[in-house]
């Protein structure tokens, strides 16, 4: 179990619960950004979580990832052993070819061959031996994807992993994501700005607003979730409305 | 291309009226070229062949005096005679045994001192300013404290060629382990990589392109170096036979330990450069 800064305690996990937030405060100097926050996600549940910029999402991210060293907070947080991070640039390590990029860090002899089978999962067999500036934007996420997936996490924490993206390959990133979500079923926390992204993936789309949870709304529209459908546009409102934006136009 | 669009610019404000349906008329569609337009085959040697053909002109004529500079000519028949008896080579030989060793030293000790200073904070906070301190110092005037300590033999050579070669490579090499990305290091925590192979995998290579940046000027200094302290009391070596030329007025023999000294420092350059393409192969796919 990692250690989280701040006198946290990172207590054993639990059955019933892959996240398990309560009461989390987070400050930078005077600055509070989070607030006495509480989260639970389930295993295998798929949550996306809207906010506006600067309402604490990343810094949420960053605590279940246990990257805040030096922020200052109290509160119960337990996460998983195995906790994978996207981040929004696909961070990966330019003097690296993109095989040796997935199994960093990885152990074991069949090391090379799980990297592989990501890469073939993700749709890039046969680039093992290309450097990152080889590739896409699309292609790098991607890479980044197989990286986070080899590791077989319980909790997957994506950073607005597809916000620099053309709108094109986001969406082909939005299928992939779904379809490597069905077969390996970590528990996901997706950050994004994007309404129509978080309705597309999750099943649970969580507001943040100053420091805390001001929205909770299951997703329990049939699938493919298309964008005329009534409700879709019902449940498309009601979180832009949350967010602070009047019309469904202006995200 | 920008001529295309400064051309294209020009064209809107140019009043002059067009002769009508003469030749030049229609060339002057195109407009007069601002930049300073294609590159000369083998225009790079310009400069020195002309250089060269004054020099030649000069000594041809007279106008030179042979005492102050030898003719073209003279200079290669001396290459010719110097190592046809072997002393060219020989001389050469002891020269770039003198700076590869100093350097071998120089850069072993600039790279561990810089590994040190790196990756702990109180390794920078014990190293990293007496080398500041000694960076401000020119190692060419420590030479007298030198001579007094180690002599004016073989040791005091190299080990003032290692403390030339030493500083460009410690500065470089600490400087690229301080900037390496903080993401980078972020991405290693969530991977969970263990202290040795984050060092492995993530810290040196991101060094990498500053160790060899910092080869590349310690070259240059080593030969800066043996350049100088070749002229003291040096019983071989390229500087000791161009030292004893100018003793007996042998502007040709000068010459040639001069273009010995250009060749090995525009090969050893070059020799840095292949191994930067080679190990930084990662970064050329961008340029290519």
């Amino acid at each position: 179990m990692a250690t989280h800064a701040g006198g946290l305690t990172a207590t054993a996990r639990e059955a019933d619960a892959a996240v398990r937030i309560e009461g989390l405060v987070r400050a930078f100097g005077t600055r509070t950004v989070l607030d006495g926050l509480d989260l639970t996600l389930r295993p295998g549940e798929f949550v996306a979580m809207l906010g506006r910029s600067g309402s604490g999402k990343s810094t949420l991210l960053r605590a279940l990832a246990g990257l805040d060293h030096d922020a200052g907070g109290e509160g119960e947080l337990s996460a998983p052993d195995h906790v994978s991070v996207v981040f929004q640039d696909a961070r990966l390590l330019p003097w690296k070819r993109v095989l040796a990029n997935v199994t960093l860090g990885l152990t074991g002899a069949d090391a090379g061959e799980r990297a592989r089978t990501a890469l073939d999962e993700v749709g890039l067999a046969g680039r093992e031996d290309a450097w990152p500036v080889e590739l896409s934007g699309g292609e790098q996420q991607r890479v980044s994807l197989a990286r986070s997936l080899v590791r077989e996490p319980e909790l997957l924490l994506a950073d607005e992993p597809f916000g620099a993206l053309d709108a094109l390959t986001r969406g082909r990133m939005h299928t992939l994501l779904a379809r490597l979500y069905e077969r390996h079923r970590p528990a996901v926390l997706l950050v994004t700005h994007d309404v129509d992204e978080a309705i597309a993936l999750a099943d649970r789309v969580v507001v943040l607003d100053g420091g805390r949870i001001a929205a909770d709304l299951a997703v329990d529209l049939p699938a493919p979730r298309r964008h005329g459908t009534p409700e879709y546009a019902a449940l498309r409102t009601r979180l832009l409305a949350r967010l602070g934006v009047d019309g469904p136009d202006h995200d | 291309m920008s001529t295309d669009v400064t051309s294209e610019r020009l064209s809107l404000v140019k009043t002059a009226p067009a002769a009508p349906a003469s030749p030049a008329a229609r060339r002057g569609r195109t407009r007069r070229r601002l930049g300073p337009g294609r590159p000369i085959p083998y225009g790079r040697a310009l400069g020195p062949v002309l250089l060269l053909a004054i020099w030649s002109g000069g000594s041809a004529t007279g106008l030179i005096d042979a005492r102050n500079l030898s003719a073209p000519w003279t200079v290669v028949a001396t290459a010719g005679d110097l190592i046809a008896d072997g002393r060219l080579q020989t001389n050469v030989w002891t020269s770039a045994e003198r700076a590869v060793s100093g350097l071998a030293y120089g850069v072993a000790a600039g790279l561990v001192l810089a590994l040190i200073a790196g990756l702990s904070r109180l390794g920078e906070g014990v190293i990293d300013g007496p080398v500041q301190i000694k960076r401000g110092i020119p190692t060419l005037a420590l030479i007298p404290l030198l001579i007094l300590w180690f002599g004016i033999g073989e040791s005091m050579k190299v080990i003032t060629i290692a403390l030339s070669a030493f500083v460009p490579v410690y500065i470089h090499t600490h400087n690229g382990l301080r900037t390496i990305d903080a993401r980078y290091v972020e991405l290693a925590e969530t991977l969970r990589l263990s202290r040795p192979r984050f060092l492995l995998h993530i810290v040196l290579p991101g060094a990498l392109p500053g160790f060899l940046l910092g080869m590349r000027f310690a070259v240059t200094a080593a030969w800066l170096a043996l350049a100088v302290v070749e002229q003291v009391n040096a019983t071989s070596g390229i500087g000791y036979m161009m030292g004893l030329a100018r003793t007996y007025g042998q502007t040709d023999i000068i010459i040639v330990g001069l273009v010995v000294y250009g060749l090995l420092g525009l090969l050893s350059d070059g020799l840095v450069r292949l191994v930067e393409r080679k190990v930084l192969s990662w970064r050329r796919t961008l340029a290519d």
